[in-house]
C-alpha cells in the first residue's frame, strides 16, 4: 500500500499564515511534500517549527491559507496522519502503562465507542517490539528514562499505520541508543514509501539523517535535497545574524572535510 | 529482601490500617455521645433504617459518592481540581434562581438554575484566558469568588422572604443529607446514571484526551466534545451534591476520594474503581455520623471522611505510602547490619585460617569494636535467620550462612578490583564504596564483572577472592563440621 498508488500529494501547503496574540510566527508558507521522504524541519528558535507542524494537523488555529493531505481535508483523512509530540507535552505520571499508551494510537481507528481488541494489542505488541520497548509493556511510564519514554510515543505513532508522519524534535534529550532506534525506525518508515516530517535542533546530524530539508524562518527560505539545500549561503539566510550560530555552521562545514561533524 | 518477608510487612500494614480507622470511628462516636446522649438509640434507628429520610440521605450520599468518586479521578488526572471548585462556588446564584422561578424548592428547577449557572461561570473563565493575558488560575478564582458573592446576596434575601425561612435554601452552605427528599434522589440517581454511562462508553476517548490532547485531536477523536460532555456532567453531579455536602465543601468530594485512589494505584480503571468506593464510603460515613450525632452538617462529615481515607492512603499505601517506605527503608538496613556480621565473622575465620572451629564471641567483638553483649545480639539476629547458630561463647555459621558470608566478601574485594583496575581509583580510595555496593551487587552483574577482570583470585589489597566452589561448595580447607549442628 505505498502512497504514490493513491497519487495524492501526502502534504500540500498554500499561503498558510499562523499567529500568537495578532503577532505572525508563520507567513505565507506554500510547500508541497513529495511521497516517501524523511523530512527535516530546521531553522533558528522561534522560527515556527512546531508552530508548522500543529498547524498542519489542525492543532492551531489557521488565520489565512489551507492544508491538504492526501488531496483532503485532516478532518476526512485523521487516519493517514500520524503525531510523535514532544515529550515534556505530557505528564508522565499519569495512571498508565506503556501498553495503554501504545494502544492509544489505535484508537483513532476504532471509532467512538469501540474497545480495542485482541488485533490491535497484537499490533500495539510488534510496535513495541520494533522500538525495543516489549519487555517494558506492563510498566507505569514514569519509571522510565527519558528515551525510553520517546520510544514509547514512536511506538503509538507506529501504531496508527499512517502515511504521513509529523515528529517534533523526537531526538531531544535522548541517549545515544535510542537516537540510533529512532534513525533506524524512521529509514523503514521512509522505505516503505511513508512521508515522515521531523522537526530537529542539530544541524550536523541533520545533514546525514534526512533525505531532503525544509529550512524555515517565518517563511520557507528553502526546501529540497539535504546535499542542494546544506549551503553556507541557505544557513546564512534561515539563521539570519546569529553569530553563534553561524560560527557552528561555519565550524560543521570546516568539519566536513575532517569527517568529524561537530555536535551542538 | 524476600517475598515473604514483604507480605508479612503488607499485612501488618494492613491491620494497622484497620486499626486507624476502627480508633476514628469510635473517637468520633464518643464525640456524638457528648453531643446527644441519645447516640444509642440513634445508633438502633439508623441500623433499622426505619425512617423514610434516613433512607433517603444515605441513598443519596451513595449516589453522590459515586459520581463524585468516578468524575473526580478524571478532574485530577487532568489537573482541573481548581475548576471542580469554581464551578461548585458558581453555582450558587443558579439556585437562587431556581427557587425564585417559582418561590418553591422545587429540585428540577433548582437543578437547571445551577446547572446553567455553572456553564455560565465556567464560559465566562474560558472566555477571560481567551481574549485577555489572564492565567486560568486567576480567572477561575475571580469568577469563583463574584458568582459566590451574588449567591449568598441571593441566598439572604431569599431568607428575608416571608416564606424563605422555610425555604431550606440555608442547607446548600454546608449540606445535610437529612434534608433531601424523594424527587430528590430520583435526580441524583438520573446523574449518577449518565456519569457512569459517560465514563463507560467513553473510557477510552477520556483516557486519550487526559493523557495527551493534542495526539487524540490529530488521530480523530473529537477532544473538544468528550471536554464538554465531562464538564455538563460534571456539573450535573456537583449541583445534584450540593444539597448533600453543601457549597463550600463540595469539590472536595471530587478531589478527596481520588487523589487517595490515585496515591495507590498506576492504572486508570484501578483508580476509578478505588475513587468510587472511597467516595461511597466517606458518603455512607458522613450521613452515619451526621445522623447519630442529631444535625451535624453532613458535607463537612463527609470531607472528613474522605480526608481520612485520604490519609491512610497517603500513610498506608502498599507502594508508595510512608509507613511501606520506611518499613523497606528499616528491613534493608536490618539486612545490610546481619551481612555486615556475617562478613565480620568471615574475616575472623579468615584470619584463623578456616580452621574448623566456630568464632569466638570475643573475636567477633574485638573485630567489630563493640562490646561482648553487642556481638551476642547480632550473633543472636544472625541465628533468627537462618545463618549462624550461637552455643555458650562461640557462633557457628549455617550451611546458608556461610554462603552468604562468602558472596559478601566476594562482591567486595571483586567490586574494590574493578574500581581499582578498570577506573583507576587508587587501592585506599574504594573501600567505602564497595561497604555499599557489596549489599546490592545481582548475581548477574558478578558474572559479568569476573569476565571483566579475568576471574582474577586476588584482591587489590593481596586478599583472596571467594569464587564459586568457596561459596557452593566447601572452602579451601574443607567443609565446617560443625555447620550439621544448625
Amino acid at each position: 500500500m505505498t502512497v504514490a498508488a493513491n497519487g495524492a500529494i501526502p502534504l500540500e501547503i498554500h499561503d498558510l499564515t499562523v499567529a500568537y496574540h495578532k503577532k505572525p510566527v508563520l507567513w505565507g508558507v506554500d510547500l508541497e511534500v513529495p511521497a516517501g521522504q524523511l523530512i527535516g524541519i530546521i531553522g533558528p528558535n522561534g522560527a515556527g517549527k512546531s508552530t508548522l507542524i500543529k498547524a498542519c494537523m489542525g492543532l492551531l488555529p489557521i488565520q489565512s491559507g489551507w492544508v491538504k493531505v492526501f488531496g483532503q481535508s485532516l478532518k476526512d483523512a485523521p487516519t493517514r496522519v500520524g503525531y510523535v509530540p514532544q515529550r515534556e507535552s505530557v505528564d508522565w505520571d499519569f495512571p498508565v502503562n506503556v501498553m495503554d499508551v501504545v494502544l492509544m494510537g489505535r484508537y483513532g481507528r476504532l471509532g467512538l465507542m469501540r474497545r480495542p481488541g485482541k488485533a490491535d494489542r497484537e499490533i500495539a505488541r510488534e510496535c513495541l517490539d520494533r522500538v525495543k520497548l516489549l519487555p517494558y509493556a506492563n510498566r507505569q511510564i514514569s519509571n522510565l528514562s527519558g528515551g525510553q519514554q520517546q520510544r514509547v510515543f514512536l511506538a503509538r505513532a507506529l501504531a496508527q499505520q499512517a502515511d504521513l508522519y509529523f515528529m517534533d524534535e523526537p531526538f531531544a534529550g535522548v541517549d545515544a541508543a535510542t537516537e540510533t532506534a529512532i534513525v533506524t525506525v524512521m529509514e523503514e518508515l521512509r522505505d516503505q514509501g511513508k512521508t515522515l516530517l521531523v522537526v530537529h535542533h542539530d544541524l550536523p546530524t541533520a545533514r546525514s539523517y534526512f533525505d531532503s530539508l525544509l529550512l524555515l524562518n517565518m517563511n520557507v527560505v528553502a526546501f529540497g535535497p539535504t546535499e542542494s539545500v546544506f549551503t553556507a549561503e541557505i544557513l546564512q539566510k534561515t539563521y539570519g545574524g546569529r553569530l553563534t550560530i553561524l560560527s557552528e555552521v561555519a565550524s560543521t562545514l570546516a568539519a566536513e572535510e575532517g569527517g568529524n561533524p561537530l555536535r551542538r | 529482601m524476600s517475598p515473604g518477608n514483604w507480605n508479612r510487612g503488607t499485612r501488618i500494614v494492613a491491620l494497622l490500617g484497620i486499626a486507624a480507622v476502627l480508633t476514628s470511628v469510635a473517637s468520633a462516636a464518643s464525640v456524638s455521645e457528648m453531643v446527644d446522649s441519645n447516640w444509642r438509640e440513634q445508633l438502633a434507628r439508623f441500623f433499622s433504617m426505619r425512617d423514610a429520610s434516613l433512607r433517603f440521605a444515605l441513598t443519596g450520599s451513595i449516589l453522590l459518592g459515586l459520581s463524585c468518586g468516578l468524575l473526580g479521578s478524571f478532574i485530577v488526572v487532568r489537573r482541573m481540581a481548581l475548576v471542580g471548585d469554581a464551578l461548585s462556588h458558581a453555582v450558587l446564584p443558579g439556585v437562587a434562581f431556581g427557587f425564585l422561578w417559582g418561590m418553591t424548592k422545587d429540585p428540577v428547577a433548582i437543578f437547571i438554575g445551577a446547572v446553567i449557572a455553572g456553564l455560565m461561570g465556567t464560559t465566562v473563565v474560558s472566555l477571560l484566558t481567551k481574549t485577555t493575558r489572564i492565567k486560568a488560575d486567576t480567572a477561575l478564582g475571580l469568577v469563583l469568588a463574584s458568582f459566590f458573592a451574588v449567591g449568598l446576596c441571593l441566598l439572604t434575601m431569599i431568607q428575608n422572604l416571608p416564606t424563605g425561612n422555610k425555604s431550606g435554601l440555608d442547607k446548600f452552605l454546608f449540606g445535610q443529607a437529612a434534608a433531601l427528599g424523594a424527587d430528590d434522589i430520583r435526580l441524583m440517581a438520573i446523574v449518577t446514571v449518565c456519569a457512569v454511562s459517560l465514563i463507560t462508553l467513553f473510557y477510552k476517548e477520556l483516557l486519550a484526551t487526559s493523557f495527551d490532547a493534542g495526539f487524540a485531536q490529530v488521530a480523530g477523536i473529537p477532544a473538544e466534545w468528550i471536554h464538554h460532555g465531562l464538564m455538563l456532567v460534571l456539573a450535573a453531579a456537583i449541583v445534584i451534591a450540593l444539597q448533600a455536602v453543601g457549597v463550600v465543601l463540595v469539590s472536595a468530594m471530587l478531589i478527596t476520594p481520588a487523589a487517595a485512589a490515585y496515591l495507590l494505584t498506576d492504572r486508570m480503571h484501578r483508580m476509578l474503581f478505588l475513587a468510587g468506593g472511597f467516595g461511597v464510603l466517606a458518603g455512607v460515613a458522613g450521613a452515619f455520623f451526621s445522623f447519630v450525632g442529631r444535625g451535624l452538617p453532613t458535607g463537612p462529615l463527609m470531607v472528613i471522611g474522605a480526608s481520612t481515607v485520604f490519609t491512610g492512603a497517603y500513610l498506608m499505601g502498599p507502594r508508595h505510602g510512608v509507613v511501606a517506605r520506611w518499613w523497606r527503608q528499616r528491613s534493608r538496613a536490618a539486612r545490610t547490619e546481619r551481612e555486615n556480621t556475617l562478613k565480620a565473622l568471615y574475616h575472623v575465620w579468615e584470619n584463623d585460617g578456616f580452621r574448623d572451629v566456630g568464632v569466638t564471641l570475643a573475636d567477633l567483638a574485638q573485630r567489630r569494636r563493640e562490646t561482648l553483649d553487642d556481638a551476642l545480639g547480632r550473633s543472636r539476629e544472625l541465628e533468627r535467620h537462618g545463618m549462624a547458630s550461637v552455643s555458650r561463647d562461640a557462633v557457628y555459621f549455617t550451611p546458608q550462612g556461610r554462603r552468604r558470608a562468602a558472596e559478601i566478601v566476594r562482591n567486595h574485594r571483586l567490586w574494590e578490583l574493578y574500581l581499582t583496575n578498570s577506573a583507576n581509583i587508587a587501592p585506599d580510595h574504594v573501600h567505602e564504596d564497595a561497604e555499599k555496593i557489596e549489599h546490592v551487587l545481582g548475581e548477574k552483574t558478578v558474572r559479568e564483572l569476573e569476565r571483566r577482570l579475568d576471574y582474577a583470585t586476588e584482591d587489590p589489597h593481596g586478599k583472596p577472592i571467594p569464587g564459586p566452589r568457596d561459596i557452593h561448595g566447601g572452602l579451601a580447607t574443607g567443609a565446617n563440621p560443625r555447620e550439621g549442628e544448625a
